[in-house]
């Protein structure tokens, strides 16, 4: 085992009460209500809080420090008097005695922090399938993978670092950098997955090597909205373009492209771009959305233009009875 | 000791070419057998195939699995009230998008 002090030494104390909003003094019922409450405001898979997955995952350690009567005894030893914002160091004497093991991270949502692993340990992770005969498989390993649209378009190749468990030559236990290239598809699509066969964890005894999925988060366009493999754009015009017709060019995600504007378009007109959306089987469309867009009367030339047009459009109504 | 480069030559799209064993979908949830059976009964996952050793998950459901076994162990809920919540998400999912198609529509 190292010495704890060059574990921990360096990384910051977690105030586990504050991060529950709860007392020190408070009870295991009061304690588990705090956790439940935030839970459910917080958890990545329910909240559209921004910072959803960032505040559960440290609701989730607070509670685990916590609800456990030895884990927090352990934890109120070191607590008492030690000043936030500032690097913890242990006690002296602190051995790092208490021996915890646990249901480990499930996801990346649930991994304990630094802090955490220091003072409890990392805990059993729990391998993919304990009960089944033969050797041990290791466990999957998740990791998220940011894309934009463009990559959705034309495929993109990425390099991503993971962080792997090792265990060193004196027994203990590192993390260890691991880059990969991995080659994104195009016609990739927002929250699919891509598995990486034998990428993920290693097995402790000979056994194959656990699968890595990669989910794919696409990051929002300011432009584009994406509808399925279909994808929407707006497409601002003048009253005269819209009345009269144009071509214009129309950036598309990959590009850009002629449209032509027929004569006597209205807004939310949908002008389809047939197999521009996100390539697949089969291909999305692309819609660009008019939009028609009035010109200020600011100057005495566009206010006679304005009363020119009210004149020769006489007979319009906009509002017919 | 230095970083290891590995090149990985694509992987492949679950939701497009996956059919999950239930002990293949247990290590990609890092569930055991019994928290998707209990999924699989509560009616949250529908696998093809009669009995569990025959039992084939859609890659589609991938997601949804990952949810429902986050959700039950970090909300302490049980199976019934895991289904409830993923319902509930898949109406909302339901309406935004639906929401966006009216503006996409205007």
């Amino acid at each position: 085992m190292p010495a704890p002090s060059s574990v921990i030494a360096g990384m910051q104390f977690k105030d586990y009460y504050a991060l529950l909003g709860v007392e020190r003094s408070a009870s295991q019922a009061d304690i588990k209500r705090a956790y439940r409450k935030l839970a459910r405001k917080f958890h990545p898979d329910v909240s559209k809080e921004p910072d959803a997955e960032a505040r559960f995952k440290d609701v989730a350690e607070a509670y685990a420090a916590l609800k456990d009567a030895e884990k927090r005894a352990a934890y109120d030893t070191l607590g008492d008097g030690t000043p936030k914002d500032q690097d913890f160091r242990p006690p002296p004497g602190w051995e790092g005695g208490f021996e915890f093991s646990e249901r480990g991270p499930a996801n990346g949502s649930s991994e304990r922090s630094d802090f955490f692993e220091a003072l409890f340990g990392r805990g059993r992770t729990r391998a993919g399938s304990p009960h089944f005969a033969g050797p041990a498989t290791g466990s999957d390993q998740h990791a998220r993978i940011q894309v934009d649209l463009r990559d959705c378009y034309q495929g993109a190749r990425r390099s991503i670092t993971l962080r792997t468990p090792t265990i060193a030559e004196n027994g203990e236990l590192t993390w260890q950098p691991r880059v990969l290239e991995v080659t994104i598809p195009k016609g990739i699509r927002d929250g699919q997955h891509l598995r990486l066969a034998g990428q993920g964890n290693a097995a402790s005894e000979g056994g194959p090597a656990g699968d890595l999925y990669l989910e794919i988060a696409l990051t929002p366009h300011p432009r584009f909205r994406i509808d399925g493999r279909d994808v929407y754009t707006d497409l601002p015009i003048t009253p005269w373009e819209a009345a009269l017709g144009t071509r214009v060019t129309v950036p598309v995600p990959d590009g850009s492209v002629e449209l032509s504007v027929p004569p006597g378009s209205s807004s939310g007109r949908r002008l389809r771009l047939r197999g521009r959306g996100i390539p697949g089987n089969p291909v999305g469309d692309l819609y660009a959305v008019l939009g028609i867009v009035t010109p200020p009367a600011a100057t005495e030339a566009a206010q006679t233009a304005y009363r020119e047009l009210a004149a020769a459009c006489a007979d319009f109504n906009p509002r017919p009875p | 000791m230095s970083n290891s480069t590995l090149t990985a030559h694509g992987g492949i799209v679950v939701e497009h070419a996956v059919q999950f064993t239930l002990i293949e979908l247990c290590r990609a949830c890092h569930a055991e057998p019994v928290e998707l059976l209990e999924l699989v009964d509560e009616g949250v996952l529908l696998p093809s195939g009669d009995e569990p050793a025959q039992w084939r998950f859609d890659g589609a459901l991938l997601q949804r699995a990952r949810a429902a076994v986050r959700l039950t162990r970090d909300l302490e809920l049980t199976p019934a009230g895991t289904a409830v919540v993923l319902d509930l998400l898949d109406e909302i999912a339901m309406l935004r998008t639906r929401l966006q198609r009216l503006t996409n529509a205007r």
